[in-house]
């Protein structure tokens, strides 16, 4: 009950391994409480909303959960999220896997497609090229972050105009450069998994704490 | 800078415990996998495989407790092996904290699980796990056997790796039964084949001594090395091979 810690709802919406999630933001700082309730999601202090699998799947998943009312309700009230891995590849607009495509939950302009790569899954430790002010990865250097997907978002046609402060894009490549990580106002995702990146990991969940 | 080279320790899990002796200084209870598996976390593993070689169906919720209590301090990826027939079985696995599974007998004797596991978790979820031996029953060569290499089966490696991650597998494990255990170095020459077939991850694993026997493998075509006893004893340490790698110009995670 210590009144600083900021409170996180990692939404429970069905998607694989969201223990270690939970887990990793406890280490970091935050009181976790891992629920479908919309009232507790939309009330908390920061939003996760993880992702494993198939986009179409997640997508699924996430609509019968209600899950994108509760994003929407948080952003247009300026509340924080943090989706990973598919969790933010289902912010863009829609995603081509398989030759199937789907729609997403359209927070940002784009696709989600195949990495161009030799080898996929892209799994592993890969290095990241951060936007100079990111909050993100304020004080983490020359760092590795775990990656482990096929799919990624690699174009970014968002504009956004003074006085709304622009978006930190983080850049990773694998075959080809792809969007890391995406800083845009109370919306931040990133590809990889924080919870499975070691201590950088758990720092970077730290700097998104401290910005809720 | 690209994706660094994987290093796995993989520990034998029965009951609960860590089996095959670990031989750390400093350990309070050496057979306990939690501590294990932070230690090798700390010296910078890049992932932890746990192999489960739990005799009775009963005793495997002794494993699901085990990986819970992994998860909770080790926030690097976890893989379990052995005994998994089921999306069930792989259904729990996750939520107990697993990120990834490695299946293989059960998967040789009904293929369609791969397929399975892949289509309700992700490719990636699925690791193949393969124990190769050579014969030339085989067009390859190259041969799959089961029950740790006792059982020579009919089946082509290459073949099965290729209709395995046709069928989803996200990742092989390829373990050499002629170089297991002979600290030699790994089975270039099988990496090299599992390679020119695979376009998913490869892991090399069987025959690691020294640490300049690492570089030869990724060399050859891995994307990640595995290795139990080195590490268990003490005769190389996850940082020593990392090292031995990078003076080769190998990308690894420091």
């Amino acid at each position: 009950m210590s009144g600083s810690r900021p409170r996180v709802v990692v939404l429970d919406y069905g998607s694989g391994n969201v223990h270690s999630a939970v887990k990793a933001l406890e280490r970091a700082g935050a009181d976790v409480e891992l629920t479908a309730d919309r009232k507790a999601a939309l009330e908390a202090d920061g939003l996760l909303v993880p992702g494993v699998g198939a986009f179409a799947a997640v997508m699924e998943s996430l609509t019968s959960a209600r899950g994108g009312e509760v994003v929407d309700k948080r952003l247009a009230g300026g509340r924080p999220v943090l989706g990973i891995c598919v969790g933010m590849q289902v912010m863009f607009d829609r995603g081509v896997e398989r030759g199937l495509e789907a729609d997403g939950l359209g927070e940002w302009p784009g696709t989600v497609t195949q990495l161009d790569a030799p080898v996929l899954p892209h799994m592993g430790w890969n290095t990241v090229e951060p936007d100079a002010g990111s909050t993100l990865f304020d004080g983490i250097e020359d760092e590795r972050f775990y990656f482990v997907h096929s799919y990624a978002a690699s174009d970014w046609t968002l504009t956004v105009d003074p006085p709304f402060p622009q978006p930190h894009l983080t850049w990773a490549t694998h075959g080809q450069r792809f969007l890391a990580a995406v800083e845009n106002g109370p919306l931040t995702a990133t590809q990889f998994h924080p919870e499975k990146s070691g201590d950088a990991g758990i720092r970077l969940l730290s700097n998104w704490l401290g910005s809720l | 800078m690209s994706l660094a080279v994987r290093v796995i320790p993989c520990l034998d899990v029965a009951d609960g415990r860590v089996v095959k002796g670990v031989n750390f200084q400093n350990l309070a209870d050496a057979g306990d996998p939690v501590e294990l598996a932070s230690r090798y976390a700390a010296q910078g593993a890049d992932e932890i495989t746990f192999l489960d070689v739990t005799a009775t169906v009963e005793s495997r919720d002794t494993t699901y407790e085990v990986v819970t209590a992994t998860a909770e301090q080790v926030f690097v990826p976890l893989t379990v092996g052995g005994g998994i027939r089921s999306t069930e079985d792989v259904a729990r696995l996750l939520g107990s904290g697993a990120d990834k599974v490695g299946v293989n007998s059960a998967a040789i004797r009904r293929p369609e699980l791969v397929g399975e596991i892949a289509d309700r978790f992700g490719a990636q979820v699925v690791v193949l796990s393969l124990d190769v031996t050579r014969a030339d029953t085989t067009p390859s060569g190259f041969v799959v056997t089961t029950h740790g290499g006792r059982t020579v089966t009919r089946i082509d490696a290459l073949e099965w790796a290729r209709e395995a991650i046709e069928r989803g597998a996200g990742e092989l494990l390829v373990n050499s039964i002629d170089a297991d255990g002979t600290k030699d170095g790994f089975d270039l020459e099988l990496i090299t084949a599992m390679r020119s077939v695979s376009s998913v991850p490869v892991i090399a694993s069987g025959g690691a001594g020294r640490t300049e026997h690492f570089a030869p493998a990724i060399s050859a075509g891995a994307d990640a090395v595995l290795a139990a006893s080195v590490f268990h004893s003490g005769q190389l340490s996850i940082g020593d091979v990392k090292s031995a790698m990078q003076a080769e110009g190998i990308g690894v995670r420091s």
